[in-house]
């Protein structure tokens, strides 16, 4: 009895310390390889702290070290999720210090594909975001329709995930017959996917009690991390670069820019599920305008000459071989080029000292920014809330390690 | 972008910084400026702050290595890329710093600074004075040197294995089986360009001295 006593009183005294937590690196729901370290009280978390770098390749020291056409792949392997829209900034930066510009084909290919990548990356996200947040379903449906897409990709250029298609100077090949019917009747039948999609998330009680007023980013908060992309537009901000600043033919297409209103976790979802709607019509637009003639430009000194031409002309095959060995110089000079990434603006400085090598090629990666802030964010929050966050941060770790 | 406008611009910002900002630059239309080590802070809250610029987002901070420049000069670039929501304008600001001067750090203006000064801490060795978690952000812990300077060699000085007996990870000096091959397919005669070529010593310099390369 005086035992019992005596253990209540202990527990009476006994403040709840804040305690250090490992979040990851080895967790499913960390999104890849996120050490986390959370502070917490109780259930409460204080501070967090991810630690990163756990996936850093090097890819701008190797990019040093690699021609023009060499450093290419590399962007594939940065944001997995929708490789074709990092290769897009780094084929415009490359563009604009050579001073060439692509056929009109060749842009509309382009964007085409940037905005199946889009597709196919919110599809993930979004997804996947469901699945944090407990729900499997619509991750077993979204891979589905995921797959379908990346095949046109496999058709386009052989590789469903790193595909290196887009090269400087355009695409790499012309697109397959009957490809664009396919993509066509493909972008006609996916909302009816998607809705099905809302049906099982929009209006859930469950997804809605995980999501709303969680993590919630002011327009300034926002501004002043840096956010950008369907980050950014989810706090109430009305930017995206496909309009302000178009690239490629982006001019030419009708499309709306989705804008959130709470910039909580479930705003952001909101808009992610816009954007696939304005992505398709935009596919859609591509498809039906897509302009006849070549695919790349008719620079020998920058894009290989057609097979054909290179097995009769002594030229064109020189032109081959120094375009595989060398490589393409690039006039000095120094840009600043960004696209909009379906994760925000994916930007890529380049320094071109004269040679055929690039002297220096920062990436600017939106998840690196998006991650620092889950500090703020989270704090304050419970321990579930930060993976449902997380969730919502659309963070890949092949471009934040870089 | 309306480069007339990004012309005024400059102006303006040289109007009112002229003791921070030394000299600016225009290159496809992106407008650079080159400023004082000293005044980073000012410049970056004047283009904040300034109703004429309003630069309010910092998309990003970088380094870049220049070991061949003249001593004097520090051997870093650090880069910071400003972007104006209300202009849709973007500006670039150039600093140089060497190993040993710190960088006033800019995080009191944008919170954004903070990891982007940790990278660039990490990945050349620039400091950052005030940056209130300067911790190294990408590489191992533990790392050693500074993985993106010029002189670090691409593939590093330590590899890191498993080692079964110990039940842990190991770190090794590189071992590499093979030869490390750096093809450098520059051509010597390349007739095209009057750009200095790296490892040409044998070239003639050009009777007007070595040019930029052509085109843009």
């Amino acid at each position: 009895m005086s035992t019992e006593r005596k253990d209540i009183d202990i527990v009476e005294e006994t403040q709840i310390k804040p305690y250090t937590m490992n979040f990851g690196p080895q967790h499913p729901a960390a999104h890849g390889v996120l050490r986390l370290v959370l502070e917490m009280e109780g259930e409460i978390v204080q501070r967090a702290d991810p630690h990163i770098g756990l996936l850093h390749r090097g890819t701008e020291k190797l990019i040093e070290h690699k021609t023009y056409t060499q450093a290419m792949p590399y962007f594939d392997r940065l944001d997995y999720v929708c490789p074709l829209n990092q290769e897009h900034a780094f084929v415009l930066a490359t563009e604009k210090l050579l001073g060439i510009s692509v056929p009109k084909r060749g842009q509309y290919i382009r964007v085409l594909f940037a905005e199946l990548s889009r597709v196919i990356n919110h599809i993930f996200n979004i997804t996947t975001f469901a699945l944090d947040v407990g729900a499997v379903t619509p991750a077993l449906w979204g891979f589905e329709e995921r797959e379908k897409g990346m095949e046109f990709c496999e058709r386009a250029c052989g590789a469903r995930l790193h595909a290196n298609y887009f090269r400087t100077g355009g695409v790499s090949q012309d697109l397959p017959a009957g490809l664009l019917d396919d993509m066509a009747q493909w972008v006609e039948e996916l909302p009816k996917f998607l809705a099905d999609l809302e049906t099982l998330l929009t209006d859930n009680r469950v997804f809605k009690q995980r999501t709303v007023d969680i993590g919630i980013v002011s327009k300034d908060q926002a501004l002043n991390w840096g956010f950008v992309g369907p980050m950014l537009r989810a706090s109430g901000v009305v930017w995206d670069l496909r309009k302000n600043q178009p690239y490629d033919s982006y001019e030419d297409f009708d499309f709306d820019i989705p804008v959130g209103k709470t910039g909580d976790c479930y705003a952001r979802y909101l808009v992610r599920m816009a954007e696939i709607y304005e992505s398709l019509k935009i596919m859609k637009q591509a498809i039906e305008k897509m302009p006849d003639g070549p695919s790349r430009v008719n620079d020998y000194k920058v894009a290989p000459p057609p097979r054909g031409e290179m097995k009769s002309s002594m030229e064109a095959m020189i032109h081959h071989f120094k375009l595989y060995s060398e490589g393409f110089h690039v006039p000095a000079g120094e840009t600043y080029t960004a696209v909009e990434a379906p994760k925000g603006e994916f930007g890529v400085y380049l320094v071109s000292d004269g040679t055929n090598k690039p002297y220096r090629c920062r990436i600017r990666a939106p998840g690196f920014a998006h991650l620092q802030a889950l500090d703020f964010m989270s704090k304050g929050h419970q321990l579930a809330d930060t993976v449902a966050i997380i969730g919502s941060l659309d963070i890949v770790f092949g471009e934040i390690d870089r | 972008m309306a480069t007339d406008a990004l012309k005024d611009l400059a102006d303006y910002i040289m109007e009112n910084l002229d003791d921070s900002i030394a000299s600016y630059d225009f290159f496809k239309g992106e407008l650079s400026l080159n400023g004082n080590r000293e005044n980073i802070v000012r410049i970056l809250n004047f283009l904040r702050d300034d109703k004429e610029c309003t630069f309010r987002v910092l998309v990003d901070i970088c380094g870049a290595d220049y070991p061949d420049r003249a001593s004097g000069v520090g051997r870093f670039d650090v880069v910071y890329n400003l972007l104006s929501l209300r202009h849709n304008q973007r500006v670039r600001v150039k600093i140089t710093t060497d190993e040993e001067t710190p960088v006033p750090s800019v995080v009191d203006i944008f919170s954004s600074a903070g990891w982007y000064e940790r990278e660039v801490w990490d990945m050349y060795g620039v400091m950052f004075a005030g940056n209130p978690d300067l911790r190294r952000i990408l590489s191992d812990y533990g790392f050693e040197g500074h993985p993106q300077r010029k002189d670090f060699p691409l593939t590093g000085y330590v590899e890191v294995r498993y080692d079964d007996e110990l039940k842990r990870v190991v770190y090794e000096p590189v071992k590499l089986s093979q030869d490390f091959r750096q093809f450098d397919a520059l051509s010597p005669w390349e007739a095209m360009t009057d750009v200095q070529l790296p490892g040409d010593k044998k070239g003639a310099i050009p009777p007007h001295g070595w040019k930029r390369a052509k085109g843009g």
